[in-house]
């Protein structure tokens, strides 16, 4: 038993020695790195509530209640009903091909579904006013039958889901992949149709993974800037975005509106912090026990 | 269809699944994206040229580039460290810390804009300290190197991380027991180990700083010539109506992206040359 407890130590002792650096450079190192996180996120993250409510908590409540302002919130919460639901759908149904069958260019397939992500936000702006816009492909043709769609709301919508695409195909894919397919062969053999499998065995299994996708997704879509920038023509009241109506009413020198506007969206990247956290964890402790 | 052998697989849905991914992507990434490519190859090549070099544009670029370049240095530097102290080292926040890496991607980058030009003005939390040493850093290059390095902050962080935590103990042993110190099993040992992860993350902050447009656009000054960045350019000539201009510009910049998701892919790939 001693001789046990000793073998426990020495190596307890020697695992410090190999994996562990002096005391004092180990706290040095912390410290270096809580300072360099601290001045270039948490000083942002405090300076947005700090300035929003500078003025008092009245000017704030004024400042959400504006009518401007109630319109950009609502039509991002539009924007966002639309792109969510079908980059979610997209990204399910991208994820089962490509996870579950073998197929020649897959790798290319995975590399473009990523593209979104690696372009600018201006030019996903850029090239649905140039199909859609007035000197588009298409621009004269809807102009004729009066459909509006860049500089008007279907704009908007479009850019976002072009900023917002990969999400959840990108967590959905490995993660898929890392289940396997034993589980939905047994339920298909034990007589279940290919939709009960999907939705009895599958879909409880990527649970977590869709809604860290989803929350990423939402928060990205609510929070898109300069895409939606490009294709907004930035008409007050019409077609302006939360994001949109803080950088006017920064450019108004009304700070405390800007800030107080802004600071509804840093709370909301707060929000999407914890679930994707708490969603991050459930993935992987899923991953272990399978 | 010889071509998708199914191998064996009894799963149901492929055609239709695949069907429709090809479909969406085609109708809302890769046409709208060889829109731009098109819309480029209508202009002549000495017009593409003359556009895509013109002085304004050339000082565009050195800005966006030269100041990526510092942001994801200074990124592969910290992002180290960051990633190292999360997985290494026990002290009290620790898990909170480790989500606050993540802000910069779900805070909104117009939210980031404003806030970091706040922040670093004259008058501002930070920039009033600095004021009195003659660093300015709002409306000047040096904020677009704080902003880029504010959104290019996870992605080093996030590719290191991982591979520190797989490192297995029994090769620190190892280089203990052959009689290597600290210094140099950091050095020799887990260095090169965690090498290819951070190019990656080096590439990844760099791209994206690149192309980031509304954390900096508040923060630059936007002076041509001077704090003018390419993204911002390319907005400024569709607001002229100066369309073939923006999509010149933008069509060089598309490039360039493509070029650096290549440079990322392979580099994914000699990270994992000794996986399988």
């Amino acid at each position: 038993m001693s001789a046990h407890v000793s073998t426990i130590t020495t190596s307890v002792k020697s695992k410090d020695r190999a994996q562990n650096e002096p005391a004092v450079v180990r706290w040095l190192l912390i410290a270096v790195a809580l300072i360099f996180l601290a001045l270039f996120l948490a000083l942002p993250l405090a300076a947005v509530f700090s300035q929003a409510f500078e003025k008092g908590l009245s000017v704030y409540l004024d400042a959400l209640r504006e009518a401007d302002t109630m319109s950009s919130i609502k039509l991002t919460l539009i924007t966002a009903a639309f792109c969510v639901p079908l980059n979610l759908f997209f990204g399910v149904t991208a994820a089962w091909a490509i996870a579950k069958f073998t197929f020649p260019g897959k790798n290319l397939l995975i590399t473009l579904i990523d593209l979104p992500f690696s372009v600018s936000p201006v030019i996903s702006g850029l090239i649905y006013v140039l199909i859609f816009g007035l000197q588009g492909w298409i621009g004269p043709w809807l102009q004729d039958h009066d459909i509006k769609i860049v500089f008007a709301v279907p704009g908007i919508i479009l850019a976002t889901i072009f900023v917002t695409f990969p999400f959840v195909a990108r967590e959905l894919i490995p993660l898929m992949e890392a289940q396997g397919r034993e589980e939905e062969e047994a339920a298909l053999v034990l007589g279940a149709t290919g939709l009960q499998t999907f939705l009895r065995v599958t879909l409880p299994n990527v649970k977590w993974g869709i809604i860290y996708g989803v929350i990423l997704c939402n928060a990205r879509a609510m929070g898109e800037f300069g895409a939606v920038s490009v294709v907004s023509g930035h008409i007050r009241g019409m077609t302006n975005t939360v994001p949109l109506h803080v950088e006017i009413l920064y450019n108004e020198y009304n700070y405390t509106a800007a800030f107080a506007v802004a600071s509804l969206l840093a709370f909301l990247a707060l929000i999407t912090l914890v679930v994707k956290t708490i969603a991050e964890w459930k993935v992987r402790q899923q991953l272990e026990n399978h | 269809m010889k071509l998708f052998k199914r191998h064996n697989n009894v799963l149901p849905g492929f055609g239709i699944t695949l069907g429709f991914t090809i479909f969406y992507l085609s109708v809302i990434v890769l046409i709208p994206l060889s829109a731009l490519v098109f819309r480029t190859m209508g202009l002549t090549w000495g017009e593409f040229i003359s556009t895509v070099t013109a002085p304004r544009v050339m000082a565009s670029y050195k800005v966006t580039f030269g100041a990526a370049l510092i942001a994801a240095l200074i990124n592969a530097v910290f992002g180290v460290l960051v990633a190292w102290v999360l997985v290494r080292y026990k002290f009290p926040g620790r898990k909170i810390v480790d989500a606050l890496v993540d802000l910069p991607f779900a805070l909104p980058t117009a939210v980031a804009g404003i806030t970091l030009a706040t922040i670093y003005s004259s008058n501002g939390w930070v920039g009033r300290y600095l004021e009195p040493l003659g660093i300015k850093i709002a409306f000047t290059p040096l904020g677009i190197t704080l902003a880029m390095t504010f959104i290019g902050l996870p992605f080093v962080v996030r590719t290191v991380q991982p591979v520190i935590e797989e490192i297995e103990v029994e090769l620190e042993e190892a280089a203990v027991c052959l009689g290597a110190n600290r210094w140099q099993t950091l050095t020799r040992v887990i260095f090169p180990m965690l090498f290819p992860s951070i190019l990656t993350g080096f590439a990844l902050s760099f791209a994206r700083g690149v192309g980031e447009y509304g954390s900096i656009i508040f923060i630059a000054g936007n002076m041509p010539m001077v704090s003018e960045i390419t993204p911002l350019l390319i907005i400024t000539k569709l607001e002229q109506f100066d369309y073939r201009g923006a999509t010149a510009i933008a069509c060089v910049m598309l490039l360039i992206s493509f070029l650096m998701l290549l440079v990322v892919n392979l580099l994914q790939k000699w990270s994992r040359r000794y996986a399988d």
